[in-house]
């Protein structure tokens, strides 16, 4: 499974990765060995077998009590934030 | 008081608690130990010298007034994938180089609660993908049985710094082997507990269908102490399972007449060094010998489990690391010019090579047209993998067999090729896919270098698990062992 140029540079997009020159061409040769190891799954006979998610089978999802239980730690969040002005985080303009 | 370093925890409990010595002597003694080894090893990617000695002086003032968890005073260190109110939380990565936690996970806050002293943070592949230490930012570990090999990973530096005796035992977590391999690689006990035993919270997540948090010690009896104190149901975890957490100290002693000990058929292939065979062998002689009844037990699936695993890991991987967005924690990029830009650049600039393979691997698997030949596909393998296992266990009590197929290798060795790399792994991802616990215990020397012993055991028999661990190490050394140099 030989991945184009042009195929990385669209995971890439996708992953929101942006690559330098140099990196495009080894993911282009690293993810196609990696996709060709894990093509051999393809050759399992899994016509009855319902996927497996998690470990946990038979275990329901827990539900809480609709009740408030957290308080306000907006400042202590946001002093890991780059930029934040009027406990608002700031992003460059995105409608003009 | 210069023997204080090579004492285990259950020792070091004792000594706390008999006030043979202090949590102030004990901790400046690994304190200082440390700080003389990161120049060689790099196992610490924080050291919190002043808060450690707060901590011990507040452990020794409960424990002179006769209280005290069942750590008070002992040291121990976090991998830095464990978040820690007020000291940075980095995961191994530029991502998080300055990212402070406003809270503790919860197995900082239950070790806290039982007296355990933090001396620091671990050094560990970059958000724990990898097997040998290389991929973190911080440097590549080094393993005090020889600096030019890997300590494996990815919890190296919580491995090195515990086979070091720089702490008698350390927090790691456990993807698809990242306790149990660096356990074997560095001659130490490594316990990943079943999926949903120990609690999540705060440990910043990889894969969120294999992630465990678990134990690296000297010894299974102490690794039984502490798994007992981080173990248990939390309801800020949605995949913590409630279920009362035995005590695993008492039950360590269980006779091993009668138990049923599968071979793991498939482990031993011809990937696995003559060897290391050898040593995996005489300790199955030893089990023999003491009243365990061996039998091979073929899983016909299990040698698909590293091409699953490199299809489930980097699928969730891929939308786990999705939050690091350069808006509202973590690595951002200088003087975006619009959103694109900075979501682009801050991840391009934030994540190591190896996190970028993972994410990019993960979201090819997932998009559309994909979904179902790679994704899917790779979950129902998963099903069979998990059915083979569950067969197993219900013809014997443990499995056994090889942690790795060699011992440690040289730092640059497999760095060129990432599947040589994930081969290393071999042994270990089938747990993790079937939720299983499974601990490495150290079974003897490969050219010098320390080998680990698997020991595989069917959802929370965690105590038969360690049993059958203990048992091993009441009849032999191996886990002793101190690399040279650290003695």
């Amino acid at each position: 499974m030989a991945l184009t140029r042009e195929q990385i540079a669209g995971i890439a997009y996708l992953a929101r990765l942006d690559l330098t020159p140099g990196e495009a061409p080894v993911y282009q040769e690293s993810l196609s060995r990696i996709l060709d190891f894990v093509g051999q799954l393809a050759r399992v006979d899994t016509a009855s077998v319902a996927p497996m998610a998690h470990p946990l089978a038979g275990l329901a999802q827990r539900l809480r009590a609709d009740q408030v239980t957290e308080t306000d730690h907006h400042e202590q969040y946001q002093a890991n934030a780059p930029t934040v002005a009027a406990g608002l985080y700031l992003v460059p303009k995105v409608i003009e | 008081m210069s023997e204080l370093h090579g004492m285990g925890l259950v020792e070091l409990a004792a000594g706390l608690k008999a006030r043979r010595f202090s949590s102030v002597e004990v901790t400046e003694a690994h304190l200082a130990r440390i700080e003389r080894a990161q120049g060689e090893l790099n196992a610490f990617i924080s050291v919190t010298r002043e808060q450690a000695l707060a901590q011990a002086r507040a452990a020794d003032a409960a424990l002179a007034a006769g209280r005290g968890g069942a750590l008070a005073g002992i040291p121990i260190a976090h991998k830095d994938i464990f978040c820690t109110q007020g000291v940075r939380t980095t995961c191994g990565s530029r991502m998080l180089e300055n990212f402070v936690s406003p809270y503790d996970a919860t197995v900082v806050q239950k070790l806290q609660a039982a007296g355990a002293v933090m001396v620091g943070k671990t050094n560990m592949d970059e958000f724990a993908m990898g097997s040998s230490n290389e991929t973190s930012y911080y440097g590549p570990v080094r393993n005090p049985w020889d600096p030019k090999l890997v300590p494996g990973g990815s919890s190296g530096g919580s491995a090195a710094a515990v086979a070091a005796r720089l702490v008698p035992g350390a927090t790691a977590t456990d993807t698809g082997g990242s306790i149990r391999q660096p356990a074997a690689l560095c001659g130490i006990t490594g316990l990943k507990p079943t999926y949903g035993r120990v609690s999540r919270y705060g440990m910043v997540a990889f894969a969120s269908s294999l992630d465990q948090g678990g134990v690296l010690t000297v010894s299974a009896a102490d690794a039984a102490l502490m798994l007992g104190e981080m173990a248990g149901f939390d309801p800020r975890d949605s995949t913590s399972v409630d279920t009362p957490v035995p005590d695993y100290q008492a039950q360590l002693r269980q006779p091993l007449t009668g138990l049923k000990v599968g071979l793991l058929k498939e482990f031993f292939d011809k990937g696995l060094d003559a060897d290391n065979e050898q040593r995996v062998r005489d300790a199955l002689r030893v089990y023999e010998g003491l009243g365990a009844k061996l039998t091979e037990v073929s899983l016909p699936n299990l040698p698909l489990s590293v091409p699953v695993y490199y299809v489930v890991a980097p699928a969730e991987c891929s939308s786990n690391l999705a939050r690091f967005d350069g808006v509202r924690f973590g690595h951002r990029c200088d003087k975006p010019r619009d959103l694109m830009d900075l979501y682009c650049r801050s991840r391009g600039e934030g994540f190591g090579a190896e996190v970028k393979r993972r994410i990019m691997t993960g979201t090819y698997v997932l998009s559309a047209g994909y979904y179902d030949a790679y994704y899917l596909k790779a979950q129902r393998v998963r099903a069979l993998i998990n059915a083979d296992f569950v067969r197993a266990f219900q013809q014997v009590d443990v499995l056994i067999g090889p942690t790795t197929p060699t011992p440690a290798f040289a730092l640059g060795a497999k760095t060129a090729d990432p599947i040589t790399m994930y081969l290393n792994d071999i042994y270990t991802i089938g747990a993790n896919l079937a939720g299983l616990p499974a601990i490495s215990v150290p079974c003897g020397l490969v050219r010098g270098l320390p080998v680990g012993l698997q020991i595989v055991g069917p959802h929370f028999a965690e105590a038969r698990v360690l049993s059958v661990a203990h048992a091993l190490q009441q009849v032999t050394d191996w886990h002793r062992r101190v690399p040279e140099g650290w003695a």
